[in-house]
C-alpha cells in the first residue's frame, strides 16, 4: 500500500504535518514533528529516484481519476532528481533550524514557523512532482505564500519590506505563469503537461501559443531571478531568518528553474522554434551578464549574507547558460550545477547562520578574527567558498567544467571566457571574507565567541562535506543530470 | 456610551438576521452537491455572519462567541478533515482522495467523500475569514488603546 502511494505520500506527508504543527503549539514539539516528516520525505524521494532509475517514469492518478482529465503525479528522472534535492535540503535545514530559529524568531511564532516551513516544503515538492500544469501553479502559490511569511519572520524590520517586495514580484511571476497556462488550455483544452506536449505540435506556433510561451518564460524567469528580473532576491535572502535563507536559496529558485525546463522541453518541446530563438538570443546573453555583473556586485557587499545572495544570482546565471545552449552537454551542466549549487550554497548559508547565532551579525567587519575563534565554522566557509569558485575536487568545479565544455562545443568562446571570469570574481568575494576572518585580528571590543552548537554545526558540515564529496564522486550529480538532459531532449530516460 | 449602542435598528436587525445567515450558510454547504454552492461559498457566508455580529456588537462580544484560540484550532481541523479523507481512501486501498473506496457502492462513496471534503473546506474558510477579521480589527483596537 505504501509503495504504490509513494508519489502521493511525498506531498501529503508534509501537508498533513503542517496543520498538526500549528495544533501542537509548543515550538519544540512542532520542530520534532517537522524534522521527522522531512526525513520521511527524504526517504521517499530516495525511493522514488531509485525506482525511476530502475524502471522508468511513475504515474500516479490522484483520486483515481485517469489523466488527462484527473490530476496526474508524474515522476521521471528529472523531477525525481529535483525532489531529491528539495527533500534533502529540507531535512538538513530542519535538523539545523531548532537552535537558530529559537534565537531569531519570537517564541510565540515557533509553531507557526514550522507550519509555514512544511507548507513551503509541500509546495516545492508539489511543483516538482505534479504532471498537471494548473496543479503546478497551485503548488507554486502554496510555496510562494508560505515563503513570504517565512521571510517576514526575520529579526530585522526590513524583513517585512523585503517580504513585501518579493510578494509583489512573486505574484507578478505567478500571474504570468497562470495566464500562460490559461492560454495553453484555451488552445488545446488540456492541462496535463504530457498531453499538452503531445497536442501542441499539431497546433503549431499560432499567436495564442506564442503569447502563452512568452508569459510562461517571463513568469518563470522572475521566479528564478534571472538577471535583470532578480531585484527581489538580495533583500529577501539577506533579511530572512538564517534557516529560511539556506532553505529558499537552495530550493526555491531551483524549483523555478525546473518549471522553466518542464515547460520548455516537455510542454513546448525542444523543436519549438520560438524556444530556440529565446534560448540562444535571450537566455544565454542575459545569463552571461548575470554571471559577470552579479559576481562583481557581490564583491562590493558589506553584508556577507547579501554577498552570497548576489552570488546566488550569478550561479543561477551558470545554470541558465547551460540550459540556454539547449544541447545534451549544456543541459547536463545546468542540471548538475542546480544540484551542486543547492548543496554548496545551502551549506554556506547554514555556516553563516552559525556565525549569526554566535556574534549576532553578518557584516563583513564583524567577522574579524573569527578564523581563530570559530575555526570549524570558518573552515567550513572556506571549503564552501572553494566550491563556489569552482576549484578542482569540489562540486562547483564538476558542473562548471562540463559547462565550459558545452560552451566550447558550441564554439561560443566568449561565454567560455565569461564563465572563467566569473570564477575569478568569485575568488575575490570569497577571499574578502577569508581575509577578514583569518588575517585581521579580532577587535578588543568583540564579544567572546566560541564554536556554534553541534546541532547547527553538523548539518552545516553535512552540506559542506557533500559539496566536497560530489566533487569527487559524480555518478549521482552528473550521471543523473545527464540522464535527465537526454530525457528532456527526447532520448530515452 | 459607544455610538453603536444607539443604533437600535441595526442591533435588532442583526440579532434577527444572524441565525438565518448561519442557516443559509449550512444550506449552501450541504446543498452544494446538488445545486450551486459548496464549502467555500458556505464558509464565506458563515464567516460573514460572525463578522456582521462583530461589526454591530463590537469585537469583545464576538470574541466571547468565537474565542480566537478555538477558531484557530477549528481552522486547522477543517484542513485535517480534508487531508484525513484523502488518507482514508489510501488506507482502504485506493489512491489519495479516492472516494470510490469509501463505501461499497462507488456512487455513495463519491457522495460521502465530497460531502466530507466540502465540510472541511467550509470549516476552514469560515474560521479563516473570522481569524483575518479578528486580526485586523484587533490591530485597530490595540493601536487605539496605546494611542
Amino acid at each position: 500500500m505504501i509503495a504504490a502511494n509513494l508519489p502521493a505520500l511525498q506531498i501529503v506527508l508534509p501537508l498533513i504535518a503542517a496543520p498538526l504543527c500549528l495544533l501542537l503549539r509548543r515550538g519544540n514539539l512542532a520542530w520534532a514533528l517537522a524534522l521527522f516528516v522531512s526525513l520521511a520525505a527524504f526517504a521517499i524521494a530516495v525511493a522514488l529516484l531509485t525506482q525511476v532509475l530502475d524502471s522508468g517514469a511513475i504515474s500516479y492518478e490522484l483520486g483515481g481519476w485517469a489523466p488527462p482529465w484527473g490530476i496526474e503525479y508524474r515522476v521521471d528522472v528529472l523531477n525525481a532528481f529535483v525532489l531529491l534535492i528539495v527533500a534533502a535540503i529540507g531535512a538538513v535545514v530542519l535538523a539545523y533550524a531548532r537552535r537558530s530559529v529559537a534565537q531569531e524568531v519570537p517564541t510565540s511564532q515557533h509553531s507557526g514557523f514550522y507550519t509555514a516551513f512544511l507548507l513551503c516544503l509541500t509546495g516545492l515538492l508539489g511543483v516538482a512532482i505534479t504532471g498537471d500544469a494548473f496543479n503546478l501553479f497551485v503548488f507554486l502559490e502554496i510555496s510562494s505564500l508560505s515563503s513570504y511569511v517565512l521571510i517576514s519572520m526575520g529579526r530585522d524590520r526590513r524583513a517585512l519590506t523585503a517580504a513585501f517586495q518579493y510578494l509583489v514580484m512573486g505574484t507578478i511571476g505567478a500571474t504570468f505563469i497562470v495566464i500562460g497556462i490559461g492560454l495553453l488550455y484555451m488552445s488545446t483544452g488540456t492541462l496535463n503537461m504530457a498531453d499538452l506536449g503531445a497536442r501542441l505540435p499539431a497546433i503549431g506556433a499560432n499567436r495564442t501559443v506564442l503569447a502563452a510561451f512568452a508569459f510562461l518564460t517571463v513568469g518563470a524567469t522572475i521566479k528564478l531571478a534571472l538577471f535583470p528580473l532578480h531585484f527581489w532576491l538580495p533583500n529577501a535572502y539577506a533579511y530572512a531568518p538564517s534557516a529560511v535563507t539556506a532553505f529558499l536559496a537552495s530550493t526555491a529558485t531551483k524549483v523555478s528553474i525546473y518549471i522553466l525546463l518542464r515547460f520548455f522541453f516537455t510542454v513546448f518541446g525542444p523543436t519549438f522554434e520560438a524556444e530556440e530563438i529565446t534560448l540562444n538570443n535571450l537566455v544565454v546573453p542575459l545569463a552571461t551578464i548575470a554571471v559577470l555583473v552579479c559576481s562583481t556586485v557581490a564583491i562590493y557587499q558589506g553584508n556577507v549574507k547579501r554577498m552570497l545572495a548576489y552570488s546566488s544570482i550569478a550561479q543561477i546565471g551558470y545554470m541558465m547558460i547551460g540550459i540556454g545552449f539547449g544541447t545534451v552537454t549544456g543541459l547536463t551542466a545546468g542540471i548538475a550545477h542546480l544540484f551542486n549549487h543547492a548543496v554548496t550554497k545551502g551549506g554556506l548559508f547554514l555556516v553563516l547562520g552559525c556565525i549569526v547565532w554566535r556574534i549576532g551579525s553578518c557584516r563583513l567587519g564583524d567577522l574579524a578574527g573569527l578564523g581563530r575563534r570559530m575555526p570549524l565554522t570558518m573552515f567550513a566557509f572556506v571549503l564552501g567558498g572553494l566550491s563556489l569558485i569552482g576549484v578542482p575536487l569540489t562540486a562547483g568545479f564538476v558542473s562548471k567544467w562540463v559547462l565550459v565544455q558545452a560552451a566550447i562545443e558550441q564554439g561560443n568562446w566568449l561565454v567560455a571566457v565569461a564563465i572563467l571570469a566569473g570564477s575569478l570574481l568569485a575568488l575575490i568575494y570569497v577571499w574578502r571574507v577569508v581575509e577578514v576572518a583569518y588575517l585581521r585580528p579580532a577587535p578588543d571590543s568583540a564579544p567572546e565567541a566560541a564554536e556554534a552548537p553541534w546541532s547547527m554545526l553538523i548539518p552545516a558540515w553535512i552540506l559542506i562535506g557533500a559539496s566536497i564529496y560530489f566533487g569527487v564522486e559524480t555518478s549521482l550529480s552528473l550521471g543523473v543530470a545527464e540522464a535527465a538532459a537526454r530525457f528532456l531532449l527526447g532520448g530515452a530516460g | 456610551m459607544p455610538m453603536i449602542q444607539r443604533h437600535s435598528i441595526l442591533r435588532v436587525t442583526t440579532k434577527l438576521l444572524t441565525p438565518f445567515i448561519l442557516m443559509f450558510a449550512l444550506y449552501v454547504q450541504f446543498h452544494g452537491d446538488f445545486g450551486p454552492g459548496g464549502g467555500f461559498q458556505a464558509g464565506v457566508i458563515f464567516g460573514a455572519g460572525f463578522i456582521l455580529y462583530a461589526l454591530i456588537y463590537g469585537i469583545e462580544a464576538a470574541e466571547k462567541v468565537a474565542p480566537p484560540g478555538i477558531i484557530r484550532v477549528v481552522m486547522t481541523l477543517g484542513l485535517l478533515l480534508y487531508i484525513g479523507v484523502g488518507y482514508f481512501g489510501m488506507f482502504l486501498g485506493g489512491a489519495f482522495l479516492d472516494y470510490n473506496v469509501l463505501r461499497q457502492d462507488p456512487v455513495q462513496g463519491q457522495h460521502l467523500g465530497i460531502t466530507l471534503v466540502e465540510l472541511g473546506v467550509g470549516t476552514t474558510v469560515a474560521a479563516t475569514m473570522i481569524t483575518i477579521f479578528f486580526s485586523f480589527a484587533g490591530r485597530m483596537r490595540r493601536a487605539g488603546r496605546s494611542g
